[in-house]
């Protein structure tokens, strides 16, 4: 049903879109993620019209936050996380989808400079006077832990061209997903140049009562949330032991 | 079908985590243990954040602990007296650890600190429980009852102990010192591992304080409900960490689970099931302390996962 409205939505865009000579553009089939209880990932599609050949990268960023890499090392006959190293604004969230493999549509420059791509991913230590050798190799853990965890990936020529006009490609948001603001970069590579360029904000966040749970434990009325908690099991071991005592 | 926790933000599978609050029910109702220092390391197992497991762990003991403390208050097992002087010194414990368990999640030691609990504890407590059911099979004198007749004379060191007091249910006239400082230690362990601490309560309070065998369970039960109250209210409130969610799922069938397991437990024979939990207790132990010691598959490790 969603697939069928965004092809609808796509066949109705294209048209206009080419009309009007826009180089490029790009929706999603949804622009909200909702984390409900029955919550196990989703996949959204993102759909979009190019005035010509080309080739296509899409870039989806969740989230900068502060990420904390830590190696573990032997203390005595145990293994204990012994030196870390702290990383600002590192994406939550990031997968790049491209028509192609990078590399071979467009040049390392660009691609570092617009970070696209996961080994183009600017990720500084927040110490700055570490070694650079010592950086790299946390990087490269940090990289490789956040594509265990499916919230690093890069796909290989998953965005599918129809025509030299239509693209599409779907976009996997696993269970574990941050919550907040994703931007969807979508760039029209041109001969080695970016010559159009489109933003789609998305925003993940969770709804209904597992929300309103989220947001009572983390607000002000934590202390309530807790004493609702403890009472809710109070009073359920009290009920079993009543009804049993009974039987 | 997979049901996501809102607070451990995790997705998980509704039965695993009901079978879970199952199995273990049955186990704790069968051998009238807790049943926490169990869960606590399965709810880790199976993905959830350990801050999560333990403070969940804390909210859900409340409810086994409960029904027992009102059946024991029925019998007029609890010494209320010496039951207010163990919370006092729970909450004082629960507050430290909870404090402690902050300053080692940041500087990213959580995990071995409990894993580490862990080991010492579930050794020390499947060690003992096996030890103590190897002579009922192989008919030979219980240990506790060996400890017990050693005779007067133990326990002179803390009779010079300040602060003593008369607690008439338990017909003593001791120091309150020592069992606040047990209280105490007990309260640490609730924040910091999410157990109840009953296995640690009840063999100091017969061994060391004295106290009669048929008040004992009963008035750690008290002290058990109120400092676990606590330490989860405290928990929310501090770390965010109890899931009602995943608590209220645990509850379900490890209410039902407890109660088949009290009733199971005066049919079934005890010496075998004894040493299987005591085998099962070891096992977890065992698993835990390889996972301390192997070469971990992974050297590197994200931060404890928080939202910055």
């Amino acid at each position: 049903m969603m697939r069928a409205l965004g092809l609808a939505f796509l066949l109705f865009t294209a048209f206009p879109a080419s009309a009007q000579d826009v180089p490029l553009v790009a929706d999603l089939s949804s622009h909200l993620v909702a984390i409900t209880t029955g919550f196990s990932g989703t996949d959204v599609l993102l759909f979009g019209a190019t005035d010509g050949p080309g080739d296509i990268a899409v870039v989806v960023r969740g989230p900068a936050k502060e990420e904390v890499v830590r190696r573990k090392g032997r203390m005595g006959p145990i293994w204990a996380n012994a030196e870390s190293v702290i990383f600002r604004d590192v994406p939550s969230y990031y997968r790049v989808a491209s028509s192609r493999p990078l590399g071979e549509f467009a040049p390392q420059l660009l691609l570092s400079r617009y970070q696209i791509g996961v080994d183009s991913v600017r990720m500084l230590p927040a110490d700055e006077n570490m070694p650079a050798e010592q950086a790299t190799v946390f990087k490269q853990a940090l990289l490789r832990l956040k594509t265990e965890d499916g919230l690093y990936d890069q796909g290989v020529a998953d965005v599918a061209l129809m025509s030299n006009r239509l693209f599409r490609t779907q976009l996997h948001f696993p269970a574990n997903v941050p919550t907040g603001t994703y931007l969807v970069e979508v760039y029209l590579f041109r001969e080695g140049q970016i010559t159009s360029a489109e933003i789609v904000p998305l925003t993940i966040s969770k709804i209904g009562v597992g929300a309103d749970l989220y947001d009572f434990a983390h607000g002000k009325w934590a202390f309530f949330y807790g004493l609702l908690a403890v009472l809710l099991a109070g009073s359920a071991g009290w009920t079993a032991g009543a009804v049993f005592r009974r039987v | 079908m997979q049901i996501y926790l809102p607070i451990a933000e995790i997705s998980v599978n509704i039965f695993l985590v009901l079978g879970l609050g199952g199995a273990v029910g049955l186990l704790s109702g069968l051998f009238g243990v807790g049943g926490g220092f169990l869960m606590t390391p399965l709810l880790i197992f199976i993905g959830v954040p350990p801050s999560v497991a333990v403070g969940t762990q804390a909210a859900q003991t409340v409810a086994s602990s409960v029904s027992g403390v009102l059946a024991h208050m029925r019998r007029g097992n609890v010494d209320f007296l010496m039951g207010a002087v163990l919370t006092a010194g729970g909450f004082v414990g629960s507050g430290i650890g909870v404090w402690l368990f902050n300053v080692l999640k940041a500087e990213g030691h959580i995990d071995l600190t409990i894993s580490l609990g862990y080991v010492t504890f579930l050794g020390i407590v499947g060690g003992f429980m096996l030890i103590e059911s190897l002579p009922g099979v192989l008919r030979r004198r219980p240990v506790a009852v060996a400890l017990v007749q050693r005779g007067p004379g133990r326990h002179r060191w803390m009779d010079a102990l300040p602060f003593k007091m008369r607690f008439r249910r338990s017909k003593l006239y001791v120091s309150a010192l020592l069992p606040l400082a047990i209280g105490a230690l007990v309260g640490l362990l609730v924040a910091m591992m999410g157990v109840g601490g009953g296995f640690l309560m009840v063999p100091a309070m017969i061994y060391l304080v004295g106290m009669p065998t048929q008040v004992v369970i009963g008035t750690s039960l008290f002290q058990i409900t109120f400092v676990t109250a606590a330490t989860a209210i405290l928990q929310s409130t501090v770390n965010h960490s109890v899931d009602a969610v995943l608590a209220l799922l645990l509850l379900l069938i490890g209410v039902l689970g407890a109660q088949v397991g009290a009733r199971l437990s005066g049919k079934v024979k005890g010496e075998h099931l004894r040493i299987m939990l005591a085998l099962l207790v070891l096992a977890v132990a065992i698993r835990l302390a390889l996972d301390l010691v192997l070469t971990p598959a992974d050297i590197f490790s994200l931060g404890s996962g928080d939202v910055s």
